[in-house]
C-alpha cells in the first residue's frame, strides 16, 4: 500500500509546527516553565512527531521529510529527556561562596595527590641544589634567569636599588602575570586527558623549581627575604595551582574510573561541573596573586618591610584555606534539609 | 579526505523512535575555527584601537588592557557564543554546525566551558594536529575536549518545510477523465517506485538537463508500460508533464474533484 505522502503531511503539518514553535518558545526562555496541560500538549506532539518520524522511515523514501522531522523530533527529545537544570541564571556570589568550596572538599582527595606531587617534587629541586649547586642551572627555566645568580647578591641589589624597576609597567606586568598563570592551570587541568600523567608532571616540576629556589635562598641566609618575596602572592598562586591541578586529576579519575559503576559517560557527565568550577576558581585567584605580585611582592625592605609582607602574606594563606574548608557549610546543610519535603 | 568512522550519530528514544544526527567533518569544523579565529583578531583590534586613545594618558594601562582583551577573547569568545547561540558560533553557524550533547540532551555551561578549555590540549603542537588525530580516532569525530565535555560537532538539520506545491501544481490533468486507469495507477506501483518519481521531480533542478531528459525518458517509458493512457490524454505531453500527471493521479484524494 502507498502512504500518500502529499496527504500526510497536509494531515501532520499543523502538529509539526505547534511542536516547532512550543520548541522555540522552551529554547529562547529557558526559566520558563510549563504548567501541567501545556507540558501535557507538549508530550503528545512529541510523541505525535515521534510516531511520524517512524512511520515515514517505514514507509517511504522521503530525506526531506525525514530530516525535518528528525531534526524536530531530536530538539524535543532533548527539551523532554533532560533533567539537568537549564543554566539560566548565573548566581556569582552563592556560585563563588558555596559551590566553589563545597567542590573543592567533595573533590580533597585529587587536591591532596597534587599537593603531594608537587611536595616530591620540591624535595627532589631542594635535594639537587643542595647536593650539587651546579644543578641550579638545569633546574630553573630559562625564563627564571635571574634567579642564577648568588640570592645574596640579589638580595643587597633589590636592598639599596633606588629606581623603581617596574615604574610604569606595574599593570602590563600584572596582566602578563594572570594571562600566564590562568593559561598554565588551564593546561594543567586540560592535561588530565593524559590519565592524569601530564598534570602530575607538571605538578612535579613545579614543585622543583620551587624547592630549588627556596633551598638556595635558604642555604644564602635569605629565608626572611624569600619569605617575603615569596609569600604574598605565592599563598595564593601555589594553591591556585593546586587546585588546577586537583582538577585535571579529578579528569582524570573520570576517565579511568576505577571502582566506579558508572559508565564512561556519566563519570565524565558528573565531573564536568566541578570541573569548571575548580578551574574558574583557580582563574578568580589568580587575578589576585597577579595584582599582589606585581604591585606588593616586588618591593623590598626598606620599602615595605618584610614583617610585613610576611604577615600579609600568611593571613591570606589562612583566609584562603578558612574559606575553601569552612564556607558554604552551613548553608549546605539548610538547602538539603529544605529539599526533602518537596520530593 | 578522511571520514570519520561513523558520519552520523544515532540516538534512540524510549518511544523506540530513532533519529540520526549528522557529525561534522574535520574541514567543516576546521573552517568555522578559521572564521572564528579571524573574528576575534577583528574585534580585538578595535578594542586596541578604542583604548589606544588612553595611550597618551597611561601608556601601562593600555599594554595592560590589551593583553587582558586578546586573553579573554581567545578563551572567552567560544565560551560566550555557544552559549547564548545554543552550541553555535558565528564560524559554526556560517557553516551550518553546532556543538550538541553527545546523547541527544540539552547542552550544558559546564559542558561549553569544558571543551572550550580544553583547546589548550588539542592544539598541540600546532594546528590542532592532536585535536585532529583524536578526531579520525573517536566513533563519533570528537576532539579530546568533546570527549571530555561529552559533546559532539553536528550539521544543523535545515528546519524546512517540505514543498508539495512544486510537486503538484494546480495544473489541468488529462489523466483526471479516466478515473478507471487512474485507480490501476495507484493500485499498480509500488511504494519504492513513487518515491523515486517523487525524489526525480523534487530534485528536478539539481539536474543536468541532459540527464534530467534522460531520466524523465526512462521513468515516463516505464511507467507508460505499467498503465497505457489512452491517446487523446497522453499526446502532446513532454516526459516531464507526464510524469507529474502519473504523480497527481497517485497522490491525489480520491474524493477531490478538479
Amino acid at each position: 500500500m502507498i502512504l500518500d505522502v502529499a496527504h500526510f503531511v497536509r494531515e501532520e503539518q499543523p502538529f509539526w509546527q505547534e511542536l516547532e514553535e512550543c520548541l522555540s518558545r522552551l529554547e529562547r526562555r529557558l526559566e520558563q516553565r510549563m504548567d501541567l496541560a501545556e507540558t501535557r500538549r507538549f508530550y503528545y506532539l512529541y510523541r505525535r512527531a515521534a510516531s511520524d518520524l517512524a512511520r515515514i522511515r517505514t514507509f517511504a523514501v522521503e530525506p526531506e521529510i525525514r530530516g525535518y522531522l528528525e531534526g524536530l523530533v531530536g530538539r524535543a527529545y532533548a527539551e523532554i529527556h533532560e533533567i539537568r537544570d537549564a543554566p539560566y541564571r548565573l548566581k556569582p556570589l552563592a556560585w563563588f561562596f558555596e559551590t566553589f568550596p563545597q567542590t573543592f572538599r567533595r573533590r580533597y582527595r585529587a587536591f591532596l595527590i597534587a599537593l603531594a606531587a608537587m611536595v616530591i617534587g620540591s624535595f627532589f629541586g631542594a635535594g639537587a641544589v643542595l647536593l650539587d649547586p651546579a644543578a641550579k642551572e638545569s633546574v630553573f627555566p630559562v625564563q627564571f634567569s635571574h634567579l642564577q645568580d648568588d640570592p645574596a647578591k640579589r638580595v643587597e641589589r633589590e636592598e639599596h636599588s633606588t629606581e623603581d624597576r617596574l615604574e610604569g609597567a606595574r599593570s602590563t606586568f600584572a596582566a602578563a602575570l594572570m594571562t600566564n598563570n590562568i593559561r598554565v592551570s588551564i593546561f594543567a587541568m586540560s592535561l588530565g586527558i593524559t590519565w592524569g600523567l601530564g598534570t602530575l608532571i607538571m605538578m612535579l616540576y613545579n614543585g622543583v623549581i620551587l624547592g630549588g629556589v627556596a633551598i638556595d635562598y635558604i642555604l644564602a641566609g635569605q629565608s626572611t627575604f624569600l619569605a617575603g618575596w615569596l609569600l604574598p602572592h605565592g599563598s595564593i598562586e601555589l594553591p591556585a595551582v593546586l587546585i588546577a591541578g586537583q582538577a585535571g586529576l579529578v579528569l582524570a579519575g573520570a576517565l579511568i574510573g576505577w571502582g566506579s559503576a558508572q559508565s564512561f559517560r556519566e563519570r565524565l557527565r558528573a565531573a564536568g561541573p566541578d570541573l569548571v568550577t575548580l578551574i574558574v576558581g583557580v582563574m578568580l585567584l589568580l587575578v589576585w596573586a597577579g595584582i599582589v605580585e606585581s604591585f606588593f611582592s616586588q618591593y623590598h625592605e626598606p620599602v615595605i618591610p618584610y614583617a610585613l609582607k610576611i604577615a600579609f602574606g600568611s593571613l591570606e594563606l589562612l583566609l584562603l584555606f578558612a574559606f575553601l574548608l569552612g564556607s558554604g557549610r552551613k548553608r549546605g546543610r539548610r538547602l538539603s534539609g529544605k529539599a526533602a519535603p518537596h520530593d | 579526505m578522511i571520514e570519520p568512522r561513523n558520519a552520523t550519530l544515532a540516538v534512540r528514544t524510549p518511544e523506540g523512535v530513532e533519529f540520526s544526527l549528522l557529525l561534522a567533518g574535520p574541514s567543516a569544523r576546521f573552517l568555522a575555527w578559521g572564521i572564528d579565529f579571524g573574528v576575534t583578531l577583528v574585534v580585538a583590534l578595535v578594542v586596541l584601537t578604542t583604548f589606544s586613545i588612553l595611550q597618551s594618558f597611561s601608556g601601562d594601562l593600555t599594554t595592560a588592557i590589551s593583553i587582558l582583551t586578546f586573553f579573554v577573547l581567545n578563551t572567552g569568545y567560544n565560551i560566550l557564543l555557544e552559549w547564548i547561540w545554543h552550541g553555535q558560533t558565528l564560524g559554526k553557524f556560517l557553516l551550518k554546525i553546532r556543538v550538541m550533547d553527545a546523547q541527544g540532551l540539552r547542552l550544558q555551561f559546564s559542558q561549553i566551558v569544558m571543551r572550550n578549555l580544553m583547546r589548550t590540549v588539542d592544539m598541540l603542537p600546532m594546528l590542532y594536529l592532536a585535536g585532529g588525530a583524536a578526531m579520525l580516532f573517536s566513533r563519533h569525530a570528537q576532539r579530546l575536549g568533546d570527549l571530555a565535555a561529552n559533546t559532539v560537532v553536528v550539521h544543523t538539520p535545515t528546519p524546512k518545510q517540505p514543498d508539495l506545491q512544486q510537486l503538484l501544481p494546480d495544473k489541468y490533468n488529462s489523466f483526471r477523465s479516466y478515473p478507471h486507469l487512474e485507480a490501476r495507477l495507484r493500485q499498480q506501483v509500488s511504494p519504492v517506485e513513487v518515491a523515486l518519481l517523487v525524489q526525480a521531480l523534487m530534485r528536478r533542478n539539481e539536474l543536468d538537463p541532459d540527464a534530467r531528459v534522460a531520466l524523465y525518458r526512462e521513468l515516463a517509458d516505464h511507467f507508460r508500460e505499467q498503465v497505457a493512457f489512452p491517446e487523446e490524454a497522453s499526446a502532446g505531453l513532454t516526459d516531464e508533464q507526464y510524469l507529474r500527471n502519473t504523480v497527481d493521479s497517485i497522490f491525489r484524494k480520491s474524493g477531490e474533484a478538479n
